[in-house]
């Protein structure tokens, strides 16, 4: 019985390697696809990768889209099905998902402190339900950090953007809407 | 022959497409720029909602017709959205009071659906609920800058509120096809909806210092098919590209 373990043992290690070796390059491919909208973010930053997992020889990428009608889903899926024909992977397949549907609570932190530094506000606090409706939230400016912000407009440049502005610093500013 | 699945999942992919296209007139029209972008981005959510309806009413129907065939394909009398959404955009007093009115029904509306037994119904809900939150929020919040504006404002308000009360009924209606599904807990029953969406309508009318007009007859019949002259023009200029070429891509 010990003898039948030590044969196969390595065999299985080598195999499981190779696997793991093999969804960490298509992981590692599918998640440096950046927001076309938002160029300093991957879609690994911002919660748009679920899933990576292979089928046989078919790896399968599984994305959900930040809004019903987001314009860049199409362009995204494409970018991912080209970066891991990159890294060698001749099958592939990228899957559309929306449930659970998509909130800022799963953008990475990393992904906050760049939306900071590249000028726009990350979303603040945790996506509500009826609760923010009508309530009002404080945005701390990306640029100078004052908390004396207004908002312009609940509606920005795309979707999941709305227009803020400075009273510090007289910037305008994006803010990455909480959802 | 429909079944009621696809006949419900139609209503909710054409009330999506046709606001949205009604919105989506507005571009380049706003009143300022931040309302142009307002309004084409609730029209982007409205369009996006419409996609995922009709993709799959196209797969229960099991014909192989696509969203772009639902949207394009189609004839007035097989649209089943109701009349409020077809109704033309007016001025912006009209347009955002009608978003208001449509947002704080679909709401909550969406976030029974998100419990629907039918999964995928639900998971579009699940997403469109969060997009109706912010139509909500936006739209009453000029509601009240408008009712609680100037003399002109209020009354432009006021006047777009008369035109469009009588359409609010359609929201309520239910049907046979719809009763099944609301009690094999697949559909939502608008009946729930109600006192929500009343709630809604007078604490925001309350600050916009409107009267919600009594409930008097009510115009239905889009939900059966049966429209305004008004949805045949809208599709003339929808529908213009897939009629004139049929399935030029771009």
């Amino acid at each position: 019985m010990a003898e039948i373990i030590h044969l196969r043992e390595p065999v299985d290690e080598r195999l499981h390697e190779r696997l793991h070796e093999r969804l960490a390059r298509a992981r590692e491919a599918a998640g440096n696809v950046v927001d076309p909208e938002v160029p300093v973010l991957t879609i690994e930053d911002l919660g748009v990768l679920r899933e990576v997992r292979f089928a046989g020889e078919v790896v399968e990428v599984v994305i959900t889209p930040t809004y019903s009608g987001c314009p860049a889903m199409d362009l995204i899926a494409l970018q991912v099905d080209l970066a891991l024909e990159k890294a060698g992977f001749a099958s592939r397949k990228v899957t559309l998902s929306l449930s659970p549907a998509w909130t800022t609570d799963w953008m990475s932190e990393a992904g906050k402190e760049k939306l900071r530094a590249y000028g726009i506000a990350p979303p603040v606090g945790r996506a509500k339900g009826r609760g923010a409706l009508f309530g009002v939230d404080e945005i701390p400016c990306p640029h100078c950090g004052s908390a004396e912000t207004e908002r312009v407009s609940e509606f920005g440049s795309t979707a999941c953007k709305a227009l803020w502005r400075c009273r510090a610093c007289r910037e305008p500013f994006d803010y990455f809407k909480c959802i | 022959m429909e079944t009621p699945l696809l006949t419900y999942t139609l209503r909710l992919a054409d009330n999506a497409l046709i606001l949205g296209h009604r919105l989506g007139e507005w571009c380049g029209h706003g009143p300022m720029l931040e309302e142009d972008l307002a309004l084409a981005n609730m029209a982007l959510d409205c369009i996006g909602q419409a996609r995922n309806f009709y993709t799959y009413a196209g797969e229960i129907e099991g014909r192989g017709r696509s969203e772009d065939d639902l949207a394009y394909l189609r004839d007035c009398d097989e649209f089943r959205n109701i009349l409020l959404v077809e109704r033309p955009r007016g001025d912006f007093a009209f347009t955002i009071l009608r978003q208001f009115l449509y947002a704080a029904f679909m709401h909550p509306y969406f976030e029974r659906l998100g419990t629907s037994k039918d999964e995928r119904l639900a998971a579009i809900a699940a997403k469109a609920v969060k997009e109706m939150a912010y139509h909500l929020r936006h739209s009453a919040e000029w509601v009240i800058r408008l009712g609680d504006g100037t003399e002109e404002s209020a009354a432009r308000l006021q006047e777009a509120l008369a035109d469009l009360w009588p359409f609010t009924g359609e929201m309520f209606e239910v049907d046979e096809t719809e009763r099944a599904l609301i009690e094999a807990g697949l559909a939502v029953d608008p009946a729930g909806i109600r006192p929500l969406w009343l709630d809604t309508v007078d604490r925001v009318f309350a600050d916009a210092l409107l009267n919600r007009p009594k409930d008097g007859w009510m115009q239905t019949g889009g939900r059966r098919g049966e429209h305004s002259e008004h949805l045949g023009h809208l599709l003339a200029d929808l529908q213009f590209m897939q009629r004139a070429y049929p399935g030029s891509t771009w």
